[in-house]
């Protein structure tokens, strides 16, 4: 574990393993330390800001965090949410071309993993994905487009993810979900979670 | 609620409403948002005797006409800004009566990049996740002003209006922003930090409340290691693969992929909120302890 500063209000902690970070951030917020407003966790990191007026508390935690019990993996695992796709996007022939599936294969090949949601960040809701089959693997768009419409489910580097509101973007589209991922008035607000399982199946 | 509204005649270029922003969501990737000048919006609400999660309006550049339908106090704070009511010139700084009716008529912003109105009471749109911000970034919260809107006049009062003039903030014409090193700095070349505190960067036109792009050298890393998307802070100094440094205000991304070299301290981010394109920027590096001190207020 390694602890570095983020500004006087923020600690960015290091590990070594997705697991790791989920473990951490459970940890963090059931000790839910006075002062600290925000625990954002990433691939290998948990970011740690407190008030402006209470930043102290950060120096105690830095000291304490190496010694900090984390609960097991499996206390951490997510539930298991299914997002029906429509496998009709507009990049498919393309995916299939760069891959050199067939486009019934790049489907099988989706819905086949049990993804985790590594944590939420771009805009809201927005899940990174990990546990995409490397034979998916295809480069962004060389131009990308201005406006793709929310619940579009893309391909971008070993990464595969679904746009929880209509914005620009370079990924490859290969389907749509009408799952609703964001939504202001609903408590929580963001369907899936740091942590979150997901499969993807194909919508009929 | 009082039941008043302010009526929109003319939005201005790019006048939203803003508070203290979301927190407690950016694990769900919701922007804090929030007033990017956090001193400026923090005196014109004192200034009316509002609390200060009260809701006021950010304008940018060119300011709006505001019809006070039951009048009020109004407070306006930040970028240098002409404005009147009636015939009368509206001092900044200060808590000014308009009467019911009248029209506030904001001009353009002379000197910094956004001034404050606060008005008694806040803004009373409703809240969406805890507060009232428009989040320029995803959209979350009420639109940018539009002519012919009608902003509700909330309670959200704690004290009287204060009709003495507050102390107007100095404009540095090339300010100087304390920043602490780091998470990332050991990406960079010894060479990418001193290059960092020796120039005088230019805000360059790409810039809004989100960040502002600084246009000088290229801060060189030391790999061309790819570093995974991790969480970013306020003041964040985040340099992507073409070496130009990205400031981050208040309505940043809360992950990034790119790794931040410095972070602006708190204290002195209003500087940045207020600097407009073309305007030259300085940095130096600080403690930790520095930076904590500078925002509890000790002598700058």
């Amino acid at each position: 574990m390694r602890v570095r500063p983020a500004g006087e209000r923020g600690l960015l902690v290091e590990v070594e393993e997705l697991e790791t970070v989920h473990r951490l951030h459970a940890a963090l917020r059931e000790l839910d330390p006075p002062g600290v407003v925000e625990l954002v966790p990433a691939y290998r990191t948990v970011l740690i800001v407190a008030e402006p007026d209470r930043a102290g508390v950060l120096d105690e935690l830095a000291t304490a965090l190496p010694e900090l019990e984390l609960p097991p993996a499996e206390a951490v695992a997510g539930e298991t949410v299914e997002v029906p796709v429509r496998y009709d996007g507009e990049d498919l022939p393309e995916v299939a071309r760069l891959t050199g599936l067939e486009a019934e294969e790049v489907v099988r090949r989706h819905t086949a993993p049990e993804y985790t949601v590594a944590f939420l960040g771009f805009s809201p809701g927005f899940p990174y994905l990990v546990g995409l089959d490397p034979a998916l693997e295809v480069p962004r768009r060389d131009t990308p487009r201005t406006s793709i419409p929310a619940g579009s489910v893309g391909l971008a580097g070993n990464q595969t993810g679904i746009y929880p509101t209509a914005s620009p973007g370079g990924w490859q589209l290969i389907g749509r979900t009408e799952v609703t991922l964001f939504d202001p008035a609903r408590d929580p607000p963001a369907l899936l979670a740091p942590g979150t399982r997901l499969r993807f199946r194909v919508a009929r | 609620m009082t039941g008043a509204s302010i009526v929109v005649r003319n939005p201005g270029l790019l006048t939203t409403v803003q508070d203290l922003g979301r927190v407690g969501l950016a694990h769900l990737g919701v922007p804090t948002a929030g007033a990017v000048d956090r001193r400026a919006f923090g005196l014109a609400n004192r200034l009316v005797g509002n609390r200060r999660d009260a809701a006021a309006l950010e304008i940018t550049l060119a300011g709006p006409e505001l019809e006070l339908e039951a009048g009020g106090w109004v407070a306006l704070t930040g970028g240098r800004v002409a404005a009147e009511v009636g015939r009368r010139a509206v001092p900044m700084d200060v808590a000014v009566r308009v009467e019911p009716g009248e029209v506030l008529g904001v001009g353009s912003v002379s000197t910094g990049l956004r001034a404050y109105l606060a008005v008694r009471g806040g803004i009373g749109v409703a809240e969406v996740l805890g507060s009232r911000s428009t989040d320029t970034l995803s959209g979350v919260g009420p639109a940018p002003l539009e002519e012919g809107a009608r902003l509700p006049v909330g309670d959200l009062v704690e004290g009287d209006p204060f009709q003495q003039l507050a102390p107007t903030p100095r404009v540095d014409p090339e300010p100087l922003l304390r920043a602490v090193r780091g998470p990332r700095d050991d990406l960079f070349t010894d060479q990418a930090l001193h290059t960092l505190i020796d120039t005088a960067w230019t805000v360059s036109s790409d810039s809004d409340r989100t960040g502002i792009r600084l246009d000088g050298p290229v801060l060189e890393r030391r790999r061309k290691l790819e570093l995974a998307s991790e969480g970013m802070v306020e003041g964040s100094l985040q340099v992507p693969p073409d070496g130009h440094p990205i400031l981050f205000l208040a309505n940043h991304p809360t992950t990034g992929g790119y790794p931040v070299i410095a972070v602006v301290a708190g204290r002195d981010l209003p500087l940045a909120a207020q600097a407009r394109p073309g305007t030259r920027l300085r940095f130096r590096l600080v403690s930790v302890t520095a930076a904590r001190q500078a925002a509890a207020g000790a002598p700058v």
